[in-house]
């Protein structure tokens, strides 16, 4: 039998896990600017993290999807996308949202249970949250489909867990994105774990990248803990999309530090070896060994920058708190542009009764 | 003006729509150079193009997704469904992102997506391709569902629901599609959603229903009237919202209803009907409300297809039933 087709999976690691470098840096990894700022969202996503966390453990948020571990993917997507880009999120990329212009207040807003979280007044153009896991695929490829009518030179970015892969919409979406070369991104954000199920028994792929190639889409994995590969390789799957060059899927290898959310026990089902030698590869000790050594970075600095995150996380957790309850109203005011006569009356009823009981 | 088939009247609001409005776009399995399974899309890829008429790849729970994406970037999408046995992948996308967009986006992002899809059986089709789902769409906030009965209401609600700001799932009739022809103004000119309307009327009993049942009511009414029976009839025309008030006012005016759809009884659309006339209207009924429906069987294969579809003198004897002295 003769081999008709050929497929390989690329690798990219520019900085391991001790900090070294380990390939050739591009020209922005020499920008003591932009690295710093990266570093710095890494930083301010960690503690807004840790907040958010004890925010829920004392009442005061709901159900919460904590990102430790995942800051450098997040952040490094949020860098290179473009404002007029369209982001279609899973639920834990606060590195790529509050970038792109999402609020931590809208952020808490949303985990508190109130949709005004997700009215952006940044990313007028992004989706919100996505639940239903794997939905959110297909709105990429049909945000990019209208910037191809339309001739736009704008990108979509779809975000997917490694869980999220074995969702038929996933499959559907990218085979969609090949055959119409739309200009969309697939970031599978693989953190080891789909809640309780480990990367290992979702799938027998050697990787997730290669969950493009059967649909005629190329991919490529990358450290998702290395700040610098992931940029570098966004960069040019962002740039072959906006070209008209097609998609890309783009595996994004990194860990959950954390509990699926704050509903979840990892330690009922994940060895506590494995969460400790995950804790050597994390990528903010990565990146700021990194720029210490450029002597872009000090004491002083993370300081200083630890000072000023608490200061915004601060004044979003006041901004949530004192958002005021939606009012019943909200439930119909936003279900159509018109609403039909027979929800007015039901509206009416909701007057009536308020805010419902306590619990 | 032309005369044509309620397949054709969808032709011509398409075909008006994609003219009128650069941002209308169709998607759907074979819709491009093969018209669509039922035409419905004869010649509009030739003429529009091919990124205005687009065929997906097969995989409806694609086309509700994609049609999210599309919308919330402003464009009209109008997706088709081939068969709404085929709606079940796409019902996640409907229910948990089209219905909802709006809302969670507190109007930020909105979906003005249309989702056509045949409805109902009685063509000799194979399984899955005669379902009638309605209750499955009704049943979510945030989405219209309309279902016309005749070429020129097909015409003018297929206009409307592509012109709502808001999702609107548009049910046609099957065994309609070719049934007969119509005078239809190509004017563009939408009729009212949200609006049922009294195709017929009468004074002893009130006969709700929608759809291809429309006609075997209708023909139910006028032999009736042979015996002196003088029926009303409703054609419902947004199965939602439901317009209860015109109900309530022709119950209040004859005393007598009998709810006629093809779907199957348990939970149809008739038991809401019915509830809200209990609710709102009892003291106007002389006489139980009465149902015609499909069973609550799988529907049959086309052999069958008829035992199972409501006939004429099923709803005759339903509305004799409703006339009977309880003496």
């Amino acid at each position: 039998m003769k081999t008709i087709a050929q497929f390989a999976i690329g690798y990219e690691q520019l900085l391991d896990a001790d900090s070294r470098v380990c390939g050739e840096l591009p020209p922005f990894a020499d920008d003591a600017d932009q690295m710093r700022r990266m570093y710095e969202m890494m930083v301010l996503c960690r503690l807004f993290d840790t907040k958010a966390i004890n925010l829920q453990r004392t009442g005061r948020l709901g159900t919460y999807a904590p990102c430790t571990g995942h800051e450098a993917t997040h952040v490094a997507v949020g860098a290179v996308m473009r404002p007029e880009d369209v982001l279609c999120p899973v639920y834990r990329e606060y590195g790529t949202q509050i970038w792109r212009g999402v609020t931590l207040t809208e952020i808490l807003t949303y985990w508190a249970g109130d949709e005004r979280g997700c009215h952006f007044a940044g990313p007028r153009e992004d989706f919100p949250w996505c639940v239903p896991i794997g939905s959110q695929t297909p709105h990429a490829a049909g945000v990019a489909m209208a910037f191809k009518v339309r001739g736009q030179a704008r990108c979509a970015v779809a975000y997917i867990g490694d869980g999220g892969t074995s969702q038929g919409a996933f499959h559907e979406s990218i085979n969609l994105a090949g055959a119409q070369q739309l200009p969309v991104v697939f970031v599978i954000v693989n953190n080891g774990w789909a809640i309780s199920v480990p990367a290992a028994e979702q799938t027998a792929a050697e990787t997730f990248a290669q969950k493009g190639l059967g649909n005629g889409v190329p991919g490529v994995q990358v450290d998702g803990n290395d700040v610098i590969a992931v940029r570098k390789v966004m960069q040019q799957a962002l740039d072959k999309a906006r070209s008209g060059g097609g998609p890309t899927v783009v595996e994004a290898v990194t860990y959950r530090l954390s509990d699926h959310t704050t509903a979840d026990d990892a330690s009922r089902y994940r060895p506590a070896a494995e969460l400790e030698a995950a804790w050597q590869r994390e990528p903010l000790l990565r990146t700021r060994r990194f720029l210490e050594q450029k002597g872009w970075w000090n004491e002083e600095r993370e300081a200083a920058l630890r000072k000023d995150c608490t200061t915004q996380i601060e004044a979003a957790v006041q901004g949530y708190q004192n958002r005021g309850t939606p009012g019943v109203d909200a439930m119909f005011d936003h279900l159509f542009a018109r609403l039909p006569a027979g929800l007015s009356e039901q509206r009416d009823i909701a007057r009536q009764y308020g805010s419902g009981e306590a619990h | 003006m032309p005369r044509v088939t309620l397949v054709e009247g969808i032709n011509l609001a398409l075909a008006r729509a994609l003219a009128d409005d650069p941002d209308v776009v169709l998607i759907g399995e074979d819709i491009g150079v093969n018209g669509g399974v039922f035409r419905a899309t004869l010649g509009l890829q030739q003429r529009f193009g091919k990124m205005r008429v687009q065929d997906t790849p097969l995989a409806e729970g694609l086309i509700g997704g994609m049609a999210v994406g599309m919308a919330s970037q402003g464009l009209k999408v109008v997706a088709e469904i081939q068969f709404m046995g085929f709606l079940y992948p796409a019902l996640d996308q409907i229910a948990n992102h089209m219905a909802r967009l709006r809302n969670r986006t507190r109007g930020r992002l909105t979906c003005p997506v249309v989702v056509r899809m045949p409805h109902g059986g009685g063509i000799h089709a194979p399984e899955h391709h005669s379902e009638s789902l309605e209750v499955l769409l009704c049943h979510h906030a945030g989405l219209r569902v309309v279902c016309p009965s005749s070429p020129a209401r097909a015409y003018g609600l297929l206009l409307a629901a592509i012109r709502d700001p808001d999702p609107v799932m548009f049910l046609e009739p099957t065994r309609l599609y070719r049934l007969a022809k119509q005078d239809v103004l190509d004017d563009g000119q939408a009729l009212a959603l949200d609006a049922a309307l009294v195709l017929r009327e009468g004074d002893d009993v009130t006969l709700v229903t929608w759809g291809a049942m429309v006609h075997d009511t209708l023909r139910a009414a006028e032999q009736l009237m042979q015996e002196k029976i003088s029926c009303e009839v409703i054609d419902l025309s947004s199965l939602s919202p439901i317009d209860h008030d015109t109900i309530l006012e022709s119950v209040a005016h004859t005393g007598r209803l009998v709810i006629v759809h093809e779907a199957a009884r348990n939970a149809g659309l008739g038991a809401e009907i019915a509830a809200t006339v209990a609710e709102k209207g009892l003291y106007d009924l002389l006489a139980p409300i009465v149902r015609v429906t499909g069973y609550d069987t799988v529907m049959p294969y086309f052999a069958q297809e008829r035992a199972y579809i409501p006939s004429v003198a099923r709803i005759v004897d339903a509305v004799r039933q409703t006339l009977q002295d309880p003496s």
